[in-house]
């Protein structure tokens, strides 16, 4: 038994999220054999041939592997998958978009997102956007697994010292074509990576008040969410809507502000850290899983929050 | 260009999801039922693109109990021109509904295929990829923006990264996210009329697929619940907390 691991990476570096599926990978058994696909992806084989519960990297690299499109990647891990009982990955968008096609082609029930693994074939996934946790039991000979990459740690990434094997490309798929990528440059990180998250709902009463979320967001070092109400009343863009329906966080620190904490909305952020609660309803649901709540006018307390922030010496990063 | 559309019925967005006391799932018995969200958007889509006079038919299918029957008539009410119900009976595992749907797509040879990135029950978010390495067509996933180019659709891709922007030769399969668009409400007058549009109804066997799970759900329990938190009185005193008891700032 051992398990391939499909790196994600930009052709130069790792994503810092292959770290958390190495930990996974090793979590299921100790022989973690790493594939990286790419073009000129020297550099990135070469740092996951350093992670010490690295065993192997196998290296495929030809031209069209340079923009990760799945339609080219399946085949090649389909015929490496040979050799291996799991085929695991990060469920973020490149893995979730990638592994169903390797767990079709090798017919296949795929265990998305997983949280735990239990042993080998016996894992513990969030349903219903973490109102449950499965426990399931896959009964396929290959196993092929997501794992949501901020239930692990990151693994070791010095020390190991992993043969680098080059393996065979396959084909270009022909039918889809890259056209361009568009990463978001922020200052601030990124909503689902994001140590803190401060969220603002339909509180703010309109999207300008938002700049007072804005200030406290420089000021910690946090990204910006917003319930669905805010969204869908227009105070903020969609890509900010934290829920069942939007992204699921889980950073340290969530501040909510203005929010309710409708049924949707928790589903997104209850198994954060630390949890705050920002709003003038006593009732409020949003009280029920805060770790401090404070009953307050958010266009009073935010200003102090701010005043407070600042009159700290040192604030974490 | 013909549209096939698949389409899931899910508990309510709304609707506080409860573990059942035995543990084997959640509670479904009278509790509200809706279409998945990003599955709405797919139908929207398709219904635009109709609209747009560069598709002739949007086919609305769904699998699952009876029930789903609902789900297909509401996409009708919303513009699809006709359903197929293929009726399954307990969990349908993401593989053995993309097979189904491989054998709907052999049938109704549909030019696109859409339906929601992930359906927000079992968020397995599998289905639409694996259907397009059965099929072996290429696949658009998480899309924020389609545009019909000739035989080819442009597609913009919500990633993790930002953007994403692909371009597909056609026939393929198209996962939307809920950026997409914005879904239309059924109109009274539509919702009437979808009542005679036809819906065709199958069963999972007839189509000589093996929907037996391969995964066993060995139980389901409510997460871990959260410790009761403390009310504090002042923004100094909240600030203090977090810096000196919490220690996250």
């Amino acid at each position: 038994m051992s398990v391939l691991l499909i790196a994600e990476h930009n052709n130069k570096e790792l994503r810092p999220f292959t770290l958390n599926a190495v930990t996974a990978a090793s979590q299921i058994d100790g022989d973690v054999h790493a594939v990286v696909i790419g073009q000129n992806c020297d550099e990135a084989a070469k740092s996951l041939s350093e992670l010490p519960l690295i065993k192997k990297v196998i290296q495929v690299d030809a031209p069209h592997y340079q923009n990760f499109v799945a339609e080219n990647f399946a085949p090649v891990i389909v015929k490496l998958a040979e050799n291996y009982s799991h085929v695991v990955c990060s469920a973020n968008t490149f893995g979730k978009n990638l592994m169903p096609r390797i767990a079709a082609a090798l017919d296949t029930s795929q265990i998305s997102d997983i949280i735990k693994v239990i042993s080998p074939d016996t894992f513990l996934r969030p349903i219903y956007a973490g109102n449950a946790f499965a426990t399931v039991k896959s009964n396929d000979t290959k196993k092929c697994v997501t794992i949501r990459p901020t239930s692990f740690d990151p693994c070791e990434s010095l020390g190991g010292s992993a043969a680098i094997e080059k393996a065979e490309p396959g084909e270009e798929f022909g039918h889809t074509k890259f056209i361009k990528r568009e990463e978001i440059k922020s200052d601030r990180p990124e909503l689902g990576t994001a140590r803190v998250v401060i969220s603002g709902g339909r509180g703010m009463q309109n999207g300008d008040n938002f700049k007072l979320i804005t200030s406290i967001a420089d000021k910690l070092n946090a990204a910006i969410g917003a319930s669905r109400a805010a969204v869908d009343a227009g105070y903020i863009s969609n890509d900010h809507q934290v829920g069942q329906t939007g992204k699921v966080v889980v950073p340290d620190l969530y501040i909510a502000v203005g929010i309710s904490g409708a049924i949707q909305h928790l589903a997104g952020m209850k198994e954060s850290k630390v949890i705050v609660a920002i709003n003038k309803d006593g009732e409020a649901p949003i009280f029920s899983v805060a770790d401090y709540g404070l009953e307050a006018d958010l266009f009073e307390a935010l200003p102090q929050f701010l005043e407070e922030l600042n009159k700290l010496n040192t604030i974490q990063k | 260009m013909k549209i096939l559309v698949a389409v899931k019925r899910v508990i309510d967005y709304n609707v506080q999801v409860r573990v059942k006391e035995d543990n084997t799932g959640v509670v479904t018995d009278n509790v509200k039922m809706s279409t998945n969200p990003p599955d709405d958007n797919a139908i929207e889509e398709a219904v635009k693109i109709k609209e747009a006079g560069k598709a002739t038919e949007v086919i609305a299918v769904s699998i699952g109990e009876e029930k789903s029957q609902e789900t297909v008539r509401k996409a009708l009410a919303v513009g699809a021109d006709r359903g197929i119900l293929v009726k399954a009976e307990g969990i349908i595992e993401p593989l053995a509904v993309s097979k189904l749907l491989q054998k709907i797509v052999e049938k109704e040879k549909p030019d696109l295929v859409f339906m929601g990135k992930q359906a927000i029950d079992d968020d397995c978010n599998q289905t639409g990829q694996m259907l397009s390495a059965l099929l072996n067509w290429p696949q658009a996933t998480f899309a924020s923006k389609i545009e019909i180019k000739d035989k080819k659709l442009e597609v913009t891709r919500e990633i993790d990264e930002g953007l994403e922007t692909i371009e597909i030769n056609i026939p393929a399969i198209v996962t939307c996210d809920l950026r997409l668009n914005e879904p239309r409400y059924a109109s009274l007058p539509n919702i009437m009329k979808a009542k005679k549009k036809p819906i065709e109804q199958l069963n999972a066997s007839d189509l000589g697929v093996d929907t037996s799970p391969r995964i066993e759900q060995i139980k389901v329990e409510e997460p871990p619940k959260r410790k009761a938190g403390i009310k504090v009185s002042s923004v100094a005193e909240l600030v203090q907390k977090l810096k000196n008891e919490a220690k996250v700032i």
